[in-house]
């Protein structure tokens, strides 16, 4: 390689960096605005924005308790899920739109790691040896399995104007050519998408994140015997992965604002933009949740077939366009 | 002598001192033998890394038929297979020193594994179709008595066995009428002269189908998979990983070889039946994989699914390739032979490991197992390792396969052809919906039985295995990392085997599909990975020094965790969602069993359920086929009632007959 590919492959390493920081900072001012919104439409005062923030250093100040008989995953889960999520939002484009030449932010690259993460979760989650983390577990596995072919299809979906799967590659394709975002077919796969990311992150209508009711969890259940630290980093991890994912569907919405060159003003300018699209996402996410119930787990299925035919109709409306 | 031929005249020799440690008494046969069996393997594994490499050699062993001798010819396509079942062999010879014992580790049974490892080097190695033929009826016999090992004891043994037999020869059978039917029509028997044929013609397409269905049934592609999860399950664990990690591979090498070599470029139908039949299998496979609670079994159904991905690969390569989108064609081929060599990896490894399951607790049942972690920490990391591979995660081959082959469809946009147009979507939605029914099938696997607290008391006594049991599961779990790190040398060897460009090696070992426009390289996402790894997992260190150490409390589980094990959630369990969301399609029967307090109708004294799921095939497809056979089998014995008089009646009806034909 010669010289200034050295230098750019170095700046774009420095931007996407910068871009987890950043990432890392949003991620629990998006959940406290998630639940801030769905508070102050509900008539509560609500604990404030900060609040994740103020509940990650309590639980760090707390003393780790392990359930007795389980294993190193008990430890070794929230710090994978953790790291995935964090490499999510280096190679995810948010901030700005670049990739590294062997690192491209290909989508089933993306969608593997996002995997990684659930599957550390599920491992956690089965390593506690109650009969809650198995149900949570096998739960969050099934609802996995079934979202698979939806993001699949929306991703051949969305890589087909542009021929490629490489996430900022069809961000900018769509910032350049506004008329594909409004197409049918562009539409149709955001929606789906937008599915998948509520049974991905664990939202309504697929889990409550607020539940108490044991016999209804998900997520919950399968955290249920972590405590303290390894609790944080479950949360940080869980919440950054929401932040991320909001941020993906913010950017293929709105691709503008987006840097796509490597200089301080585009970057600071791409910070904004994300911060605004997240923080929208999140107070409309907010919002949306207090007119939705959640659905009985046999339902949910159901939920994501309609989603697996959009994307399939996305698919279908690509091909008529193209 | 080429280097070729002299690996192929080490094989024969090696095999025959193999033979001759079997036959050795007492403890000693197990080190000798199996030492002799690896190293026949990995004369075979050499032997095929040079054919690959592009060295050629022929072997002619004449007979006393009246026929042209034996060839023995590999070509590069045929060394990868070779190299494959090779090094699938080593693997499973040395982990028998260890494992083999009692009825497993008979004479006999060491005989047959040296004879299995032979017929299975020198199917890819043959050159026509007389000695192909007689490799492949080699190594299905051989495997057969590998499956009867545990015959006397165990009767489930003797009928996968009678199972496993039958099917394996209508396979021969259907593979000797197909090439039948080309030597028939081209007048030779050398797989050379075979390739005149045109493969446009009436005769061709029937030789494919005929061929296709004989490959078919030796992969273990539905319908014809019935044999696999009767036989992985019985057969001993090294035997298992054999014929999973390297024996079905066959099949697909003898569809390869119809659909390369022999009849390259036939109508766009022989595709789209492969991918019809390989996108069912892969669904078909998981879906049973994913609701199984003996892990053998469980392992069996995934080899379908497996296999039913690399026959989808291969069908779209043949889809594509005939409507022109020549980049896209060889990135399927390309992820056809990844999925060939990441499947044997990481099944043969899973195939041990849960032989070391067995062998380290006496179970098989998931349901049963559980906290294996604590006791056989090299097992579970192996086991691991083999379990991402077949989830197809990172960084592990079985990833660098499926990514291929989603880079392959995606690229694949002609929306000009309506075949192509449609094929495409949904074979995508059947991979995707096999690979995330993959996840929650070895996310079970894994997390039922090496997490949690034991469920049996076999699981609570459970051992480690023996170091030869651990160096053939670390060398497995090694090479499932190492072919998922450097996936670019090994897909442009793949890519010479197949005789097809586009793909080139970037950065440290990374994969670059030139033809679609497509990089993956799994170094630099790992030090990427690491480069946001490495803070936080400093912080996590940092703070766990300074912060409150943890402390060990008896679990919480809502206040019910302090009651047995049983209360935990087991293999059933865990499914039990995708068993009513499939319930159509796996039609699992229940039954409740409600015995009632005698004083009160009111209170229920036991409850006992019970849940079994079939085959739906095998059900209803073979149960009938089998009852049609024995009703036919029963009107037949009629004729026979022993009495002297009817038979010599018979023998003079012949004799009449005989005269008639000859008269005539």
């Amino acid at each position: 390689m010669t010289d200034v590919t050295w230098t750019t492959t170095a700046l774009t390493l420095v931007v996407l960096l910068a871009q987890v920081v950043v990432m890392v900072a949003l991620a629990p001012l998006v959940a406290g605005l998630t639940r801030q919104t769905r508070a102050r439409i509900e008539g509560r005062a609500g604990p404030g924005v900060l609040q994740p923030w103020r509940d990650v250093r309590k639980l760090l100040a707390k003393r780790p308790i392990r359930a007795a008989g389980t294993s190193w995953v008990t430890v070794a889960g929230p710090v994978v899920l953790l790291v995935s999520s964090l490499l999510l939002a280096a190679l995810v484009p948010l901030v700005a739109a670049v990739s590294l030449p062997l690192v491209p932010d290909d989508l089933f690259v993306v969608v593997s790691v996002l995997l990684l993460g659930t599957v550390a979760l599920a491992l956690l989650g089965l390593d506690s040896g109650s009969a809650f983390g198995g149900m949570g577990s096998s739960r969050h596995m099934t609802i996995a399995a079934l979202v698979e072919p939806t993001v699949l299809v929306a991703v051949y979906a969305l890589s087909i104007p542009v021929g490629s799967s490489t996430l900022s590659l069809i961000v900018t394709e769509r910032r350049d050519d506004p008329a594909s975002i409004a197409s049918p077919a562009g539409v149709l796969a955001v929606v789906a998408l937008v599915v998948v990311v509520l049974a991905e992150t664990g939202r309504l209508p697929v889990d409550n994140p607020a539940t108490h009711l044991e016999l209804t969890m998900v997520h919950e259940a399968m955290v249920l015997e972590t405590s303290g630290r390894d609790l944080a980093w479950v949360e940080v991890g869980s919440w950054l992965r929401l932040a991320v994912l909001l941020g993906l569907v913010g950017n293929l919405v709105l691709p503008w604002g987006v840097a796509t060159e490597l200089s301080v003003p585009a970057v600071l300018l791409g910070v904004v933009a994300i911060g605004a699209k997240v923080a929208v996402a999140a107070a409309l996410l907010g919002a949306a949740e207090v007119g939705l119930a959640k659905l009985r787990l046999f339902r949910v299925p159901e939920l994501l077939a309609g989603s697996f035919v959009l994307a399939f109709l996305a698919v279908t409306a690509s091909y008529l366009v193209a | 002598m080429t280097p070729v031929v002299a690996g192929l005249a080490a094989e024969g020799a090696l095999a025959v001192v193999a033979l001759l440690a079997a036959l050795l008494p007492g403890r000693r046969r197990n080190l000798l033998a199996g030492t002799a069996c690896a190293a026949l393997a990995a004369a075979g594994a050499v032997t095929g890394a040079l054919a690959l490499a592009g060295g050629t050699g022929v072997v002619r062993i004449p007979t006393a038929l009246p026929l042209p001798p034996l060839t023995l010819a590999p070509d590069a396509l045929g060394g990868l297979f070779i190299l494959v079942a090779g090094a699938v062999g080593v693997l499973a010879s040395v982990y028998a020193i260890g494992y083999a014992h009692g009825a497993s580790a008979s004479r006999t049974q060491w005989a047959a594994l040296a004879v299995f490892l032979l017929g299975l080097q020198a199917v890819p190695a043959a050159a026509d179709l007389v000695s192909f033929l007689l490799a492949w009826e080699l190594m299905a016999a051989a495997s057969a008595v590998l499956v009867l090992a545990d015959q006397a004891r165990n009767p489930q043994a003797r009928r996968a066995a009678t199972w496993y037999t039958v099917m394996t020869h209508v396979s021969f059978l259907l593979v000797l009428a197909g090439f039948a039917v080309l030597a028939g029509t081209t007048g030779g028997t050398a797989f050379d002269v075979l390739a005149t044929a045109d493969p446009t013609s009436a005769a061709a397409g029937v030789a494919f189908a005929l061929l296709a269905l004989g490959f078919a049934a030796k992969a273990g592609v539905i319908p014809l998979h019935v044999w696999l999860p009767l036989a992985h399950p019985e057969a001993p664990s090294h035997a298992s990983a054999l014929m999973s990690g390297a024996m079905v591979k066959m099949g697909g090498y003898g569809l390869l070889l119809v659909t390369l070599r022999l009849l390259p470029g036939g109508p766009t139908w022989w595709a789209v039946a492969l991918v019809a039949l390989g996108a069912a299998s892969a669904l078909f496979g998981i879906l049973q994989a994913s609701v199984a609670t003996d892990v053998k079994r469980l392992l069996a159904y995934s080899t379908t699914e497996n296999v039913g991905l690399i026959v989808l690969a291969l069908g779209v390569a043949l889809l594509l390739r005939g409507h022109h989108a020549p980049g896209a064609a060889s990135a399927a081929l390309v992820a056809c032979l990844l999925l060939v060599v990441s499947h044997a990896a990481f099944k043969a490894t899973l195939f041990l490991g849960a032989g070391s399951i067995l062998h380290g607790t006496g179970e098989r049942n998931l349901d049963r197992l559980g906290g294996l972690v604590r006791e056989m920490p090299w097992t579970a990391a192996a086991f691991g390792v083999a379990c991402l591979g077949a989830a197809a995660l990172p960084v592990t081959a079985g990833f660098v396969a499926e990514w291929t082959l989603l880079q392959a469809l995606i690229h694949a946009v002609r929306p000009s052809d309506a075949l192509v147009a449609v094929a495409v979507p949904v074979a995508l939605a059947v991979i995707a919906l096999t690979a995330g029914l993959a996840l929650v099938t070895f996310v079970k696997a894994y997390g039922i039985a090496f997490l949690a607290r034991p469920r049996s008391v076999g699981a609570l006594a459970a051992h480690e295995s023996p170091a030869s049991m651990r160096a053939a599961l670390l060398l497995g779990a090694g090479a499932v990392v190492a072919l998922g790190l450097a996936p670019g040398p090994v897909a442009e060897v793949l890519a010479g085997a197949a005789d097809v460009g586009g793909v080139e090696a970037v950065g440290l070992a990374g994969l670059s599909l030139t033809g679609v426009d497509a990089v993956l390289d799994p170094v630099a996402l790992l030090a990427l990975a690491a480069l946001v790894a490495i803070p936080a997992v400093g912080l996590v260190i940092t703070l766990g020094r300074r912060l409150p150490a943890r402390r060990e409390a008896l679990g919480w589980g809502c206040g019910a965790a302090r009651t047995s094990p049983r209360m935990q959630y087991t293999a059933t369990s865990y499914a039990e969602p995708l068993m009513r969301i499939f319930d159509d399609a796996l039609q699992p029967t229940r039954d409740v069993e409600v015995t009632h307090v005698a004083e009160s109708r009111y209170m229920a004294e036991r409850v006992r359920y019970l849940q079994r799921v079939e085959d739906v095939i095998e059900v209803r497809l073979y149960r009938p086929l089998v009852a049609a056979a024995d009703a036919v089998a029963d009107r037949a014995r009629r004729v026979q009632n022993g009495s002297i008089h009817r038979y010599l009646a018979f023998s003079f009806a012949a004799l009449v007959v005989v005269l008639l034909v000859v008269a005539t």
